[in-house]
């Protein structure tokens, strides 16, 4: 498996487990917008900033942890591989 | 000019902008007492128009009760118009501290202390009490005020998942390292009609450490047999920490709020919060008037059981008609609609039919959860539920909705 690969199966399913009720049977893929479609809120996202902060070991600077950052999990592994440099 | 066109038609096409994603708010004038039926304008210019209102939060029906109505006129007379002062240099008077006592007992809570509005409490409570080396879990559908006083705290923050108490146990699991942690959540959600049970969520506080404030703005003076608040309903009005609520509301409607709770976190919240210091004191005529309504709600349940009827049978009777709808146990009755447009073309039509009602949907409620949401009050009559239910059955078999279930509406027109 792929460093990709292998982030994406990680954040997937921290999204999935955080964010989604267990008896909704709504489909999550690395390329479901999460905030423009409301299954993660502005507000409840610092949950999923703080875990990709302490999972990878990096400091996301609030001006880029940003709502469009944010909205895909491909997106967001382009952000963190950003600043593991 | 500082204020050239450039700038003029920069903001122009912000608000053009919030048309465009159909968010523009109309204005909407009411030529009456607030109360369970208003003579409105709307659109603006419109001819006026005698509605039934479904959409107030005057849920005890006390807006225009003519003892509160009275209580405001002495207030004005023995007390003045305005003070002209914060709390804490001289806008503090003898009718303050009597609402304060009155709050703190019928809340059952050791202190009170009076915001302009529970907006402005929700605002300052958590900058006064936390650190940051303390948390907040917060429920993810609690007020936008509570979502910007917490903004403004420097204590960290998370959130559980809407009522899920596997969720919040998780979070409080993983937050054992703080040096406090303090569990946030509504009473009842507004947007929902649901309750949070705040027995389970003070067992929890209790297993792991926490404190719970609760903001009770959609329950203070009716929910609980006698109208305590959620506190009540679930039995533990020794459990929670601090309340936050309105008497913009159920009790009275006018404005002001409070934070009620343990006697060191309202002081803290007397010597530091913002919206508290900087800004000015409840005029005296709505502090007066507000006593009146603690007296009237502490005195008799008849308005809260009024409301409990009603609410009730709206309930039973919508659902009988055939719609869906959300929450339970309270006055708030979300009419479940899914796609946003026909929330908005229902509404519209149920204001044709005399019945004023609004339709919600994304940003202020989830994507897909668009809905019409009905407020009941004590001042409804029997014959007034009846004409709404029947205007919602009529609108409903014009839109063909009657007896679909989610599946079947989202099926129909999308969400």
């Amino acid at each position: 498996m792929s460093n990709i690969e292998e982030m994406q199966e990680a954040i997937l399913e921290y999204v999935i487990d955080e964010y989604v009720d267990e008896d909704d049977d709504e489909e999550v893929e690395c390329d479901t917008p999460l905030i423009s479609s409301g299954i993660v809120d502005s507000f409840s996202m610092v949950s999923l900033k703080v875990f990709l902060e302490k999972k990878y070991q990096i400091k996301l600077p609030d001006d880029e942890a940003t709502p469009e950052a944010f909205d895909t999990v491909n997106s967001i592994i382009a952000l963190v591989n950003k600043h593991l440099g | 000019m500082a204020y050239s066109s450039k700038t003029r038609d920069l903001f122009a096409a912000d608000i053009e902008e919030i048309k465009g994603k159909g968010l523009y708010k109309e204005k909407r004038f009411i030529c009456s007492p607030q109360d369970a039926s208003i003579l409105v304008e709307y659109p603006e210019g419109a001819e006026k128009k005698q509605v039934l209102n479904f959409c107030a939060n005057n849920y005890l029906g006390l807006s225009s009760h003519p003892d509160v109505v009275e209580a405001a006129h002495e207030g004005l007379r023995e007390r003045g118009y305005g003070m002209s002062s914060v709390r804490f240099i001289c806008g503090t008077q003898d009718i303050h501290r009597t609402l304060q006592d009155k709050v703190s007992k019928f809340l059952g809570m050791e202190e009170t202390l009076l915001f302009p509005s529970c907006m402005d409490a929700n605002a300052g409570v958590f900058e006064a009490v936390l650190g940051p080396e303390d948390v907040i879990i917060a429920d993810r559908l609690i007020h936008a005020s509570l979502v910007d006083g917490i903004r403004l705290c420097s204590a960290e923050y998370d959130t559980f998942k809407h009522m899920n108490m596997k969720h919040l146990r998780k979070k409080l699991e993983l937050h054992q390292d703080k040096r406090t942690r303090m569990i946030v959540t509504d009473g009842v959600f507004s947007m929902d009609g649901d309750l949070m049970p705040l027995d389970e969520v003070c067992a929890l506080a209790d297993e792991f450490d926490a404190m719970v404030l609760v903001d009770d703005s959609h329950a203070s003076g009716f929910i609980g047999k006698t109208g305590r608040g959620v506190h009540e309903h679930f039995g533990v009005m020794d459990k929670v920490d601090l309340i936050t609520t309105t008497f913009g509301k159920g009790l009275g409607g006018a404005s002001g709020g409070c934070v009620s709770g343990r006697a060191e976190l309202v002081e803290l919240c007397r010597q530091k919060a913002r919206p508290y210091l900087f800004s000015n004191s409840m005029a005296p005529a709505i502090v007066n008037a507000t006593i009146k309504v603690i007296d009237l709600v502490s005195a008799s349940t008849e308005r809260r059981d009024t409301l409990e009827w009603n609410a009730q049978y709206f309930r039973e009777q919508i659902v009988a008609a055939g719609l869906q709808v959300g929450g339970h146990g309270t006055p708030i009755v979300p009419v479940m609609l899914y796609n946003a447009k026909l929330a908005n073309d229902m509404a519209s039509d149920m204001y044709a039919e005399g019945i004023y009602v609004i339709g919600f949907f994304f940003p202020v409620v989830p994507a897909g959860a668009a809905r019409i949401r009905v407020q009941l009050s004590a001042a409804h009559t029997k014959e007034h539920i009846d004409k709404a239910v029947a205007a919602f059955a009529k609108i409903g078999e014009k839109y063909g909705i009657i007896g679909l279930d989610k599946k079947g509406i989202i099926a129909k027109y999308g969400m």
